[in-house]
């Protein structure tokens, strides 16, 4: 493991953190958007759905195009930086955050959303004449009962950022320490010949997202009987 | 403008719901059961949901004894309607046990009016307790649904064919559990069913709609002999209520007391004084001019005819009321046309009934029995008698 320089552990290390606050702000962003598409009869909630679904089958460089702009020194994120006293937010960590989010939102709401939908009214309605207003119905009915959904949204959005790559070099800018996540880092093994190095890396990656998939199909699995 | 009546449920609600239209008024006293009759897809259903407060209708009205839930300038959401309601399916939360699912609707300070030993000891969920609802058969899992309902501490318990899903052996185990509710509880029900047999053995009030229209209500009793609504039917019976004032053990023969008539039916002892729901079909009434010297029937009481209802082109149905001169009892009789003429009745006479056959519905205190879980035991409560 000679190959290895003290910055892969720090890319390591802030690849780790860089997902976990995705997850957290995707899943209290994505559940009550889930919770308000899976409900509202409206056609924005549609429309808003397909807005969340566009990083799907977009390429990575263009939510990175858009997120350059938007979080670069003219566009809202330079005003936010501003309050700081930084001039953009591309480049840097926080923008990396919110690309990742955005990127990965689509895949944490849809099994959010699924499971609301599921569940149906009927659960609500007997809450709602057990006294529960509608917001404690939600904490105390909705949400346990889409416990498998959450978990396997958060489960996905994690694993996701970790290997999200494209978005990472449009708006990270690939800074060692700040946004040089592992995923960029086998890039440059590759860039620079480091096969060895390379070829580790790629292979626990591999190995990292065979156990998260493994990890989902159980969850599947052992809800699905629960539920029987 | 209608007011709140303290003592009754005054209920008007008119408008059209998903499609289906209902047009719906009626009023009946704050206590005992009210069943709400009619065939399937009539909007027995959306009724009881525009009660709840879960199918949102303007220009309705809910009144439950005095306290307004619904008028033209209110509208109480649902969770604060102090309701109880049981949904045709149990539909118990899946991840709460048992014990938090009675539990969830149950105010925290504790001495509450319904009381949680109370009520597990009425349903017998007691070994139910710690299981989750996912092991639990559909009888029990509405026994849960009965019980968290009434744990709500409702000023008015909904159910909504609570029977509908289950099959005969639960149904018959439910009824039973529902027919002791009125007694224990000083609780105002509705109880909504297509199945009259059902709603003989619980109701004191009933509330009959058709193709989403309220065609008739009023005490059960009164309904059965109008013409107009249950007496006319092919199935007509009437279910009065009896006092046990006796028992003959050498025949094992019941003795019961109605205004005007004094009936003895086979069937287990009880406690005199207890109330028992019966069942006289007006298929197993006959009428005779003058008392039968000799024959098997043991309840022959003298009759006025009431009234006469033709039933088709052969038969007429008779309202009979029993005891010398027509101040007991109303009951039913069906007869040939044939015999009508050739009896020579007619409105007012005075005639003798004779009751082939009496079924006991319900009884207040009913013989000990305990009823299992996975093995319901024999039905107590249909006991009937041949003569």
């Amino acid at each position: 493991m000679d190959g290895f320089s003290p910055e892969l552990w720090e890319s390591l290390r802030l690849t780790i953190e860089l997902a976990s606050l995705t997850t957290v702000i995707l899943l209290m962003l994505g559940t009550p958007l889930a919770w308000w598409i899976a409900r509202s009869k409206s056609l924005w909630a549609e429309a808003v759905a397909t807005i969340i679904a566009l990083p799907l089958v977009l390429p990575p460089t263009v939510l990175g195009f858009y997120l350059l702009a938007l979080l670069g020194p003219n566009g809202l994120g330079g005003l936010l930086a501003s309050l700081w006293g930084g001039a953009t937010l591309a480049f840097t960590f926080a923008g990396l955050v919110v690309g990742s989010v955005l990127s990965a939102l689509p895949l944490v709401v849809q099994p959010i959303r699924n499971a609301f939908a599921a569940m149906g009214n009927r659960p609500l309605e007997v809450a709602a004449t057990l006294r529960a207003s509608p917001l404690c119905a939600f904490f105390t009915v909705a949400l346990p009962l889409a416990r498998t959904g959450v978990l396997t949204g958060a489960i996905i959005g994690f694993a996701h950022t970790i290997g999200t790559f494209g978005i990472v070099l449009m708006i990270g800018g690939n800074i060692p320490g700040r946004t040089k996540v592992l995923s960029a880092y086998l890039f440059d093994y590759v860039q620079t010949s480091r096969w060895r190095e390379a070829s580790w890396l790629a292979g626990a990656m591999v190995i990292f997202a065979f156990a998260v998939i493994l990890t989902l199909s159980l969850i599947d699995k052992y809800s699905g009987r629960r539920s029987t | 403008m209608r007011i709140a009546t303290p003592g009754r449920v005054d209920v008007a609600f008119s408008g059209s719901i998903a499609g289906s239209s209902i047009d719906t008024q009626f009023s009946v006293p704050a206590k005992g059961v009210t069943a709400i009759f009619g065939p399937p897809g009539c909007g027995k259903t959306t009724l009881a949901r525009c009660i709840a407060g879960l199918e949102p209708l303007p220009n309705g009205f809910c009144a439950i004894d005095g306290e307004v839930w619904q008028d033209r300038t209110t509208f109480r959401p649902p969770h604060l309607r102090p309701i109880g309601y049981v949904f045709q399916e149990p539909s118990l939360f899946s991840h709460l046990s048992v014990r938090r699912n009675l539990l969830y609707g149950a105010p925290k300070p504790k001495p509450t009016p319904i009381a949680f030993d109370e009520v597990v000891e009425l349903l017998q969920i007691a070994p139910l307790l710690d299981r989750s609802p996912s092991h639990l058969s559909g009888g029990e899992r509405q026994r849960v649904a009965i019980g968290r309902a009434l744990l709500s501490q409702p000023r008015l318990l909904v159910m909504d064919e609570p029977l509908g899903a289950l099959d005969a052996c639960a149904r018959r185990e439910i009824l039973s559990f529902i027919e002791r509710l009125p007694e224990k509880l000083a609780l105002p029900m509705i109880y909504i069913g297509h199945d009259m047999a059902e709603i003989e053995r619980l109701a004191d009030y009933l509330v009959m709609m058709e193709r989403g229209v309220v065609t008739a209500a009023g005490p059960l009793h009164v309904l059965q002999r109008d013409p107009a609504q249950l007496a006319a039917s092919r199935e007509a019976a009437v279910s009065p209520d009896a006092v046990v004032s006796g028992y003959d053990g050498r025949y094992g023969l019941l003795i019961l007391r109605l205004k005007g008539a004094r009936l003895l039916v086979p069937a287990p002892p009880f406690a005199p004084g207890a109330h028992q729901r019966l069942r006289i079909a007006a298929s197993d009434v006959s009428v005779a001019r003058e008392a039968p010297r000799a024959g098997s029937m043991i309840n022959v009481f003298p009759a006025r005819i009431r009234a006469c209802l033709p039933l088709g082109a052969a038969e007429i149905t008779l309202v009979l009321a029993l005891g010398t001169g027509g101040s007991g009892t109303e009951i039913l009789a069906r007869i040939t046309r044939f015999s009508f003429d050739s009896l020579g009745l007619k409105d007012g006479m005075d005639v003798f009934a004779q009751l082939k056959h009496v079924s006991l519905l319900s009884a207040s205190e009913p013989p000990l029995q305990i009823v299992t879980p996975s093995t319901p035991a024999a039905d107590p409560d249909q006991a009937s008698a041949a003569a």
